[in-house]
């Protein structure tokens, strides 16, 4: 096993210089670099600027350019950040946690809604319950994020005045309190991020479960007298939930993408937004790095997925 | 003495878009403690819906059992709710299924798959019931049972997983066995063995053994009685030798002439005989004898009116108008 994911952290290796080279060469694409405010400024005068170019060498061909950033990389040198003034890893540290927490909150509350509804509701196909889990599972995965996220603002925030619209890291309150604000200012992100996630995997874990639910080991099952809710425990729950994890897993990296609209309407200083204010500044440092660590996540979590496929699932031995 | 299992009328029906399906309409069908009961048929004939009707085992809805009586030890199952049946499911009847490949759980072990079915229903510790897992497999021949324990069905073949399932049915040692076509999906050398291990079986537990099979053969060498069943209900019932020798149906003298025969000379032999047509379909079955329209002695009456099982001989019943001497028809 640990060899197994020994070799497939080797193999991540090409895969991961793959994708940093296209990332690469794509933002160098982009028009505009860290210095393109430096070339409006009347203030610089051009040597200066042409200097600092030189200096940075920023003008050097594109694939010594990247050849450096790898180099760096590979030294734990993530760069500079012009816009935030730090340097890069640092400023990615800082905002992670904010991420994580909203992000892994709205998870849990996804599988926590997820799980025992679409278990539920695939027991008893077409009934009432069923029929209106579907249709508000439905309606879930239609609204995009931006617009249920401006909607609880509008109601909790503005017209309720119940929670807070603006996500700070500062919260000037210690113990109890800083817990409680912490919570309060984290459930509508975590709610409309949850709720968006919990929608379609509802249905998924349901369409699972009735995958599973109709099998001859299921009948062998019932006529062992082991009860309803152990025969859909133990034998139904249990393989049904191999592609659910599986999906899961795979779908981690598309959560984080997904995180990054909830970080904008809520206003959490998390690692998402970051990318998106760097984009705006043209601070190529930060895009790149922000960019590469989700390339890195795709990659884990795939692999996360493979090993968790051959833990649930006897029949797949991982060498 | 009375029946350890006793059928009465049973009616089972499935509601489907196109109406309503009788799979099983009407049958009675009696299991004597110990003894070897075949229930042939085509397939689609309400066999197996029958045998699961009895731990309403079928899928219900779209299934429901419509009418009729299951009685077991002088108690009927029909309105047993389903947390009461679990009380006999196993430890009073076991079930073995037709397809050892799907009928057990991929991911538990075979052990696992056996020994909760006796913490279910009998008050052993873990352990225990891990040896008496172990004691079943060795039981069932399979060759280093204490290593096997622990393995998971994908690393058994179709014969050593029936093997398993046997030992599943027998781990609490029911009084009543329901194999489901167990060798249907076995080949024709782990068939014999199959069959041989569930008459020791029998022999040693003396339980009573409902077969359900389509192939004659297994019923010749199986069988103390058997049920002949066509189209949701039974035909004829007799006596193993009585069938065999004395087929009065026209469905069974069908079927026991398409048995393939090695014995005949080779001037005797003739083209092995198929029964024309197919089983209908049970949504508005046709009106009369159901078998009519594949039945080459089919008269006026047998669309008309439906054949009532009657005794033709002590312990020989069929139900056709073929000699029914009501009708003055010849036999």
């Amino acid at each position: 096993m640990s060899q197994y994911v020994l070799r497939r952290l080797l193999i991540a290796i090409p895969s991961l210089l793959g994708i940093s080279a296209v990332l690469f060469f794509v933002l160098a694409l982009a028009p505009g670099d860290p210095f393109s405010e430096l070339a409006t400024n009347p203030n610089v005068p051009p040597e200066v600027q042409a200097a600092l170019r030189a200096r940075f060498g920023l003008d050097d061909p594109i694939y010594l350019r990247y050849l450096h950033w790898l180099f760096a990389m590979a030294h734990g040198d993530w760069g500079f950040s012009f816009v935030s003034r730090m340097d890069v890893d640092r400023l990615i540290l800082q905002r992670l946690p904010a991420t994580l927490y909203v992000i892994g909150s709205a998870q849990v509350l996804a599988l926590l809604i997820a799980i025992p509804v679409g278990v539920y509701a695939a027991t008893k196909p077409y009934s009432l319950f069923d029929q209106i889990a579907n249709t508000l599972a439905f309606i879930g995965f239609s609204l995009p994020t931006f617009f249920t996220g401006l909607l609880f603002i509008l109601i909790f925030s503005v017209t309720l005045d119940w929670l807070p619209f603006v996500y700070t890291t500062d919260i000037k309150a210690t113990g109890i309190h800083y817990v409680l604000e912490m919570i309060r200012q984290a459930i509508m992100p975590v709610a409309v991020l949850g709720l968006f996630q919990a929608a379609s995997m509802t249905r998924f874990v349901r369409s699972a479960m009735l995958d599973v639910i109709r099998l001859d080991y299921v009948t062998t099952a019932r006529a062992k007298g082991l009860g309803q809710a152990k025969v859909i425990v133990k034998h139904v729950m249990r393989n049904a939930m191999i592609p659910v994890v599986t999906l899961i897993a795979l779908q981690m990296p598309a959560v984080f993408g997904g995180a990054l609209v909830t970080e904008q309407i809520f206003r959490i200083p998390g690692i998402g937004s970051l990318l998106i204010s760097s984009i705006l500044s043209n601070d190529t440092p930060v895009v790149m790095a922000v960019t590469f660590v989700f390339a890195c996540l795709v990659v884990l979590f795939n692999l996360i997925a493979d090993v968790l496929y051959g833990w649930l699932d006897p029949r797949i031995s991982l060498r | 003495m009375a029946p350890l299992l006793e059928i009465k009328g049973l009616k089972t029906h499935f509601s489907t878009d196109d109406g309503i399906l009788q799979a099983v309409d009407g049958v009675d069908i009696t299991i004597n403690k110990g003894e070897t009961l075949c229930v042939v048929g085509e397939s689609g004939c309400g066999k197996t819906v029958t045998a699961m009707s009895i731990l309403k085992l079928i899928a219900m809805p779209p299934g429901r059992i419509a009418a009729g009586e299951i009685i077991f030890e002088g108690r009927d199952l029909v309105p047993l709710t389903s947390s009461q049946l679990d009380e006999i499911r196993a430890k009073e009847i076991g079930f073995i299924f037709q397809e050892p490949m799907t009928s057990l759980n991929p991911v538990l072990t075979v052990g696992e798959q056996i020994a909760e079915s006796l913490r279910r229903h009998e008050n052993v510790t873990r352990k225990q019931a891990l040896e008496r897992t172990i004691e079943m497999l060795k039981l069932v021949q399979i060759p280093n049972a204490e290593g096997r324990v622990h393995n998971y069905p994908h690393q058994f073949s179709g014969g050593m997983r029936q093997r398993v399932m046997i030992a599943m049915a027998l781990a609490c040692k029911p009084k009543l066995i329901i194999a489901d076509e167990p060798t249907t999906a076995l080949d024709v050398t782990i068939q014999a063995q199959i069959l041989d291990l569930l008459q020791d079986m029998k022999e040693r537990f003396g339980m009573a053994v409902m077969l359900i099979t389509h192939a004659m053969g297994v019923v010749a060498e199986t069988a103390q009685r058997v049920v002949v069943m066509y189209a949701g209900k039974v035909v004829e019932e007799a006596g193993v030798d009585a069938l065999f020798a004395d087929p009065r149906h026209p469905y069974t003298q069908g079927l026991i002439r398409s048995i393939p025969r090695i014995d005949l000379d080779s001037e005797h032999k003739t083209r092995l005989e198929a029964i024309g047509g197919s089983v209908p379909i049970l949504i508005n079955p046709p009106v009369g004898c159901r078998f009519a329209p594949r039945c080459k002695f089919a008269m006026n009456v047998c669309t008309a009116k439906e054949p009532l099982l009657r005794e033709i001989a002590p312990g020989h019943r069929m139900a056709c108008h073929l000699g029914d001497p009501q009708l003055g028809g010849a036999a």
